[in-house]
């Protein structure tokens, strides 16, 4: 699987009518042509979600329209919209009863940082304190194309992952954690404020 | 010569067992062999909306709703019933006029019986 065939003799062979395909290649074409969302909104996002799955925009074409009523069986969580301080225990919860692979696309400025509403009391300031997120899509809301951008973008990431070897999916690794700690009502805050193993904020340098 | 019709039930067994359990081994094969299994507290919970369940699913809940649905039967039907007495109301000789007239007296009976029971009384 580590040792690709040569590109030029399988574009051979496909002229011949013969094509050559691995199991890493099988599983990752399988995995991101049906990546199923988890069927949850939290704000105005969700509606440019909702427009993105309907007729229009049509995210079936991306084999991504069969939205999961129940985290046991969807594979993306696509977290549209203002995560308040009260909903995000309930959102960590949901993505730890997610099954593996998991995937996690932060829609629009509240869910990446606060967004307008980020000085708020009550406002997490970006879902990626609590879970690990693959795709972030700035705007607010992001049209309905960003969405599909970001599908498109967590396909290519879906089609780049490695089943074997020392860099293979995180996944697919005994070691990576699957279930992240819930955060809890707190006297003025939620606590732990974030995950110090996920959050990594950029060192702010002043000079 | 022709074969044993049960053969085709036999086939039709096997297929049926191997369709099934196929997937089934092909998937405890990717857990041996790629990824392995993560469970955890959360998720194997049974309740599954991200809110923590709380107490004992076992509870008992007050017979009143079985009052109220009783009622609420009772007066749907009434209601089958009177649409084809409104639709035919003119034509009607003067007995079948009178026959649902008793009908609905009956039902209305009923419902007096059952409010002075207190049966509508919720706080009860």
């Amino acid at each position: 699987m580590s040792d690709q065939i040569d590109e030029g003799l399988r574009n051979e062979l496909q002229k011949q009518g013969i094509w050559v395909t691995s199991m890493q290649e099988l599983y990752n074409w399988g995995r991101k042509n049906s990546i199923w969302p988890l069927q949850f909104g939290l704000a105005c996002c969700a509606i440019e979600m909702i427009a993105t799955a309907a007729s229009r925009y049509d995210l079936a074409r991306f084999g991504g329209e069969v939205f999961r009523p129940s985290p046991r069986q969807a594979d993306l969580m696509i977290v549209a919209g203002t995560v308040t301080k009260k909903m995000a225990p309930q959102i960590v919860r949901l993505y730890n009863q997610m099954p593996d692979p998991k995937y996690v696309i932060s829609m629009g400025a509240c869910a990446i940082s606060g967004g307008p509403f980020k000085q708020g009391y009550n406002v997490l300031k970006g879902i990626d304190r609590y879970i690990p997120v693959d795709v972030y899509i700035p705007g607010c809301p992001p049209r309905p194309e960003a969405l599909l951008h970001a599908f498109m973008e967590l396909q290519r990431k879906i089609d780049n992952q490695k089943l074997t070897g020392a860099d293979k999916a995180a996944h697919l690794n005994k070691e990576q954690v699957s279930e992240f700690p819930v955060p809890a009502f707190g006297a003025h805050d939620l606590e732990p404020a974030a995950n110090p193993n996920i959050f990594h904020p950029p060192a702010i340098e002043r000079a | 010569m022709t074969p044993n019709p049960y053969v085709f039930i036999v086939i039709f067994c096997g297929v049926a067992l191997v369709f099934p359990l196929l997937p089934l081994a092909l998937a405890w094969l990717w857990r041996k062999v790629f990824q392995p299994p993560k469970p955890g507290a959360q998720k194997n919970a049974t309740y599954e909306c991200g809110v923590e369940s709380l107490g004992d699913a076992q509870i008992q809940f007050r017979s009143q709703y079985y009052l109220y649905a009783i009622i609420f039967l009772i007066f749907d039907v009434e209601a089958i019933f009177l649409v084809p007495f409104a639709v035919a109301f003119t034509g009607l000789p003067v007995g079948a006029f009178m026959s649902i007239l008793v009908f609905l007296l009956l039902l209305i009976e009923g419902l007096v019986w059952a409010w002075s029971k207190g049966c509508l009384d919720w706080g009860k």
